[in-house]
């Protein structure tokens, strides 16, 4: 039921469409970050504003919503925002990522590869990639109008000398169709390699940073790394305990006082799917 | 067994009505009213209609009721409203000059047309508990006098007349919009003033008190503080004539600041200005010298490298409903994240186990 | 003021241009595919698909260029009664819209600057006639290649050349669009001449 105080989808129409311009811009200029008047939503900054303001611009009232955080639909974050657009955009949500047509995510890509007929839109709290490295928007934005990306391979080399590996873990940069350098959002490594040719859009939102960046369909994504150290995508080295996946990326679950753990998918939709079809891990019941 | 987490949706709903019954505390004490918090709670209504930008003082303290006394959660529910409204137009820049002042003085002379006026503030009270107010003693009677009529003039005209402080032109060019659209550097002045009216009060208050101890420093002198009541007019295009559509309560903060002069300028007095929603002095001080210190670069003066002579460091930390929106995101679930650096912190310790143990093995 | 002006909006402006605005999304995210969009019925010479492109996009933030027989006093006031846009020349606009050779040419537009390149102009190309043969189309969007109808190769490769910086094309004839963004790099087909 729809909320018939506000707005389909909460926003105003002029917001909408000033967030419509931004999201064709980013489409045409993959992985550079459109800058846009970021409005105050009704839930904080840097708990998803920037993603619903893009899932507000797209959905229509025949899409099907899907909102995972962590991978996980029943996350208390992803239970809000859910709710949230049911209430003022009256849309049918599933947890099941097949079903859906838009998926808005925190830090995840499901394991199921999308189709052409999906739209992933990511919450993304720091969109800029060299923020670390450099605080001053005034001068990143140089840099990237410059392709000036040697301070970020000077970082990821210098972890290699002191660790012997590149000690980023999340949040792992790419380059896009040889240009751009992006922050694909804090998703762990182990999902970089699904952000190329990807069939589905793929949307990222910064609100509070008010900023917006996409990739097309089938976008070259390539993640920064040296040919003597090569990128490599990964994660806990353990079947899933529910549902004995050995492809999906895992959650550690502290089960006792001492020392006692279990992995499962953080995936929940997958590691359900495949538990429905039989598939069982050792700790399953 | 584990058994997944499940059940998000009821843990919210608990939690919320959990929420509506701490608001209320004990139902044997008679519930706050909207009136009660707007009469006698004012400064925290003034606060809260400054940095939510939205000029309601019932709304404002609906939201105070509502966050349960948190300011910050109030400015935020009025943030989050305001963002919805239909905008009408814009008014036409209030007249200060035309003030009818509850308050007005200068530090810089001691006497000056349109008088000291010290009006109601926390000044030279003895900062005693007055426990009379717990016991809900009789209100004192404040004596009165005739308002003396006519404009108040602003003391900066004055030294403005002489020469002695730098102009402040007139500019009729129409200024940027903090709320739609996207923060730009560099920010003109009229965008750094429009951040800073709507900044956290405690941040702007701790980087004016930098600029006193020696981190920009520049030397402020209040010309003038005043507050009080202003109207505010709109033009009606089909009426062809500007109408006034009410009366807001403002406080104006003027700052006589220190300038040495250069080869083309004969030494003179340079400005900070304050302008804030409400009864706000301390919020309109520390906006003047904020503002003055970020203007060192059109002032041709050095920039020493202190916090408030940097725009981009300000404007992008002075508002408290970002960044309190940020702060408190980490405490959102990062599973995902957490795991990923775990594993790389195991991998990178057992490699570095490997070569101990190979070392003392050689 | 004429009935023609107050007619042909959305009837149901939310939902309607969310519609439109996801079919204007499909086009520019897979450069070669065509959309059907409606909802506007927009005074002549515009096709309803370009109308239901302004309805979408365009308002009182953005400068809107009219080209040959586009400016009309009907499309004028039609345009400034739904969305307010004020209009402009080539140079300042947000978007033009108007028939291919009118539009021309593309030097006119701006193209964005290398720290935002995102300031360029959207070109509405209306009287598309989707069924002419097409160029071959790779990049961004599409797996392996497209192919799309394009009044030109040249102008489009030029374009291309400039990226990150250039113009985007939504493709606009009768209830259809396509798009076509900078980053599409464009040949012609092997067994058609080249014309332009």
């Amino acid at each position: 039921m729809t909320d018939q105080a506000y707005n389909f989808a909460y926003l105003d129409e002029q917001t909408k469409r000033m967030i419509r311009r931004a999201i064709l811009k980013g489409l045409a200029i993959p992985g550079y970050q459109v800058p846009f008047a970021s409005r105050e939503m009704p839930m904080p900054y840097g708990w998803g504003t920037g993603g619903v303001q893009v899932s507000a611009a797209v959905l229509t009232p025949d899409d099907t919503l899907k909102v995972i955080d962590q991978g996980a639909d029943d996350t208390t974050n992803a239970v809000s925002i859910r709710t949230f657009f049911e209430r003022t955009a009256g849309v049918k949500t599933t947890t099941r990522t097949t079903d859906a047509s838009v998926i808005q995510t925190r830090h995840r890509i499901p394991e199921e590869p999308l189709t052409d007929n999906q739209i992933l839109v990511y919450q993304v709290p720091i969109p800029e990639p060299l923020r670390f490295l450099e605080p001053r928007e005034s001068e990143t934005r140089k840099m990237h109008s410059l392709e000036e990306y040697g301070l970020m391979h000077v970082k990821l080399y210098e972890d290699i000398s002191r660790h012997g590996h590149i000690a980023t873990s999340y949040a792992y940069p790419v380059k896009i169709e040889g240009r751009y350098v992006m922050d694909p959002s804090p998703i762990p490594k182990f999902d970089n390699p699904k952000l190329g040719d990807m069939a589905a859009i793929q949307l990222f939102g910064a609100g509070r940073e008010q900023r917006i960046y996409a990739l097309p369909p089938y976008t070259q994504v390539v993640s920064l790394d040296f040919e003597d150290h090569p990128f490599e995508a990964s994660k806990a080295d353990h079947p899933c305990g529910l549902c004995d996946a050995t492809d999906s990326y895992l959650d550690e679950v502290i089960i006792d006082d001492t020392g006692g753990r279990m992995f499962v998918c953080s995936d929940t939709d997958y590691c359900a799917a495949r538990q429905a079809a039989g598939f069982k891990g050792k700790d399953a019941a | 067994m584990y058994v997944a987490v499940k059940g998000g949706e009821r843990a919210i709903e608990s939690a919320h009505a959990w929420l509506a019954e701490e608001r209320r505390g004990d139902t044997s004490i008679s519930e706050l009213g909207i009136p009660q918090i707007r009469e006698q709670l004012k400064l925290s209504v003034d606060r809260v209609m400054a940095e939510g930008s939205l000029y309601d003082p019932d709304l404002a303290a609906l939201a105070i009721k509502q966050s349960r006394g948190d300011l910050i959660e109030a400015i935020f529910l009025i943030r989050a409203y305001r963002t919805t409204l239909p905008r009408f137009g814009a008014s036409s820049p209030v007249d200060t000059g035309a003030m009818s002042c509850d308050r007005r003085i200068s530090a810089t002379f001691k006497d000056l047309p349109g008088g000291q006026i010290l009006g109601p503030t926390f000044d030279y009270t003895h900062r005693l508990l007055d426990f009379k107010l717990a016991a809900e003693g009789e209100l004192p009677q404040a004596p009165t006098r005739e308002a003396t009529p006519g404009n108040v003039p602003h003391v900066t005209e004055f030294l403005n007349r002489e020469g002695l402080i730098e102009e402040a032109p007139h500019d009729d060019t129409p200024p940027p919009d903090l709320t739609r659209e996207p923060l730009e550097m560099p920010a003109d002045r009229a965008l750094r003033l429009q951040a800073l009216t709507r900044a956290d009060e405690g941040f702007t208050l701790g980087l004016a008190y930098s600029t006193q101890r020696g981190y920009g420093r520049n030397h402020a002198f209040v010309g003038e503080l005043r507050i009080g009541a202003v109207a505010v007019e709109m033009d009606i295009p089909e009426l062809g004539f500007a109408i006034e559509i009410g009366e807001i309560t403002l406080t104006e903060c003027e700052t006589v600041n220190q300038f040495k002069g250069s080869k083309t300028e004969p030494p003179q007095f340079t400005r900070g200005y304050g302008l804030v929603f409400g009864q706000s002095e301390r919020k309109a001080i520390s906006m003047a010298l904020v503002d003055r210190a970020l203007r060192w670069e059109e002032l041709g003066e050095d920039n020493v490298g202190a916090p408030a002579q940097d725009t981009e460091f300000v404007l992008y930390h002075a508002d408290n409903i970002q960044a309190t929106g940020f702060l408190e995101h980490i405490k959102l679930p990062h599973y995902v994240d957490f795991q990923s650096e775990l594993e790389l912190v195991r991998k990178l310790r057992r490699e570095a186990g490997a070569t101990e143990t190979q070392e003392a093995a050689e | 003021m004429q009935a023609e002006t107050l007619a042909g909006g959305f009837d149901t402006p939310a939902v309607q241009s969310a519609h439109a605005f996801r079919g204007l999304l499909e086009a520019m995210a897979r450069p070669g595919t065509v959309r059907q969009i409606g909802g506007a019925a927009p005074p002549r010479p515009l096709s309803p698909a370009a109308g239901c492109a302004l309805l979408t996009l365009c308002d009182t933030d953005t400068p809107v260029y009219l080209a040959g027989g586009a400016d009309c006093d009907a499309v004028r006031a039609w345009l400034a009664f739904h969305t307010g846009a004020p209009l402009t020349g080539p140079s300042h606009c947000a978007f033009a819209i108007g028939r291919w050779e009118d539009l021309l040419p593309l030097s006119a537009y701006p193209t964005g600057t290398s720290e935002y390149p995102d300031r360029s102009a959207t070109l509405i190309v209306d009287g598309t006639d989707f069924a002419k043969p097409g160029a071959v189309l790779r990049g961004p969007g599409i797996s392996g290649q497209a192919t799309m109808a394009l009044p030109g190769i040249k102008a489009f490769q030029d374009n291309n050349a400039l990226f990150p910086l250039g113009l985007d094309f939504i493709f606009a004839g009768g209830s259809r669009i396509a798009a076509l963004p900078r980053s599409t790099k464009i040949t012609a087909p092997a067994t058609v001449t080249e014309v332009f």
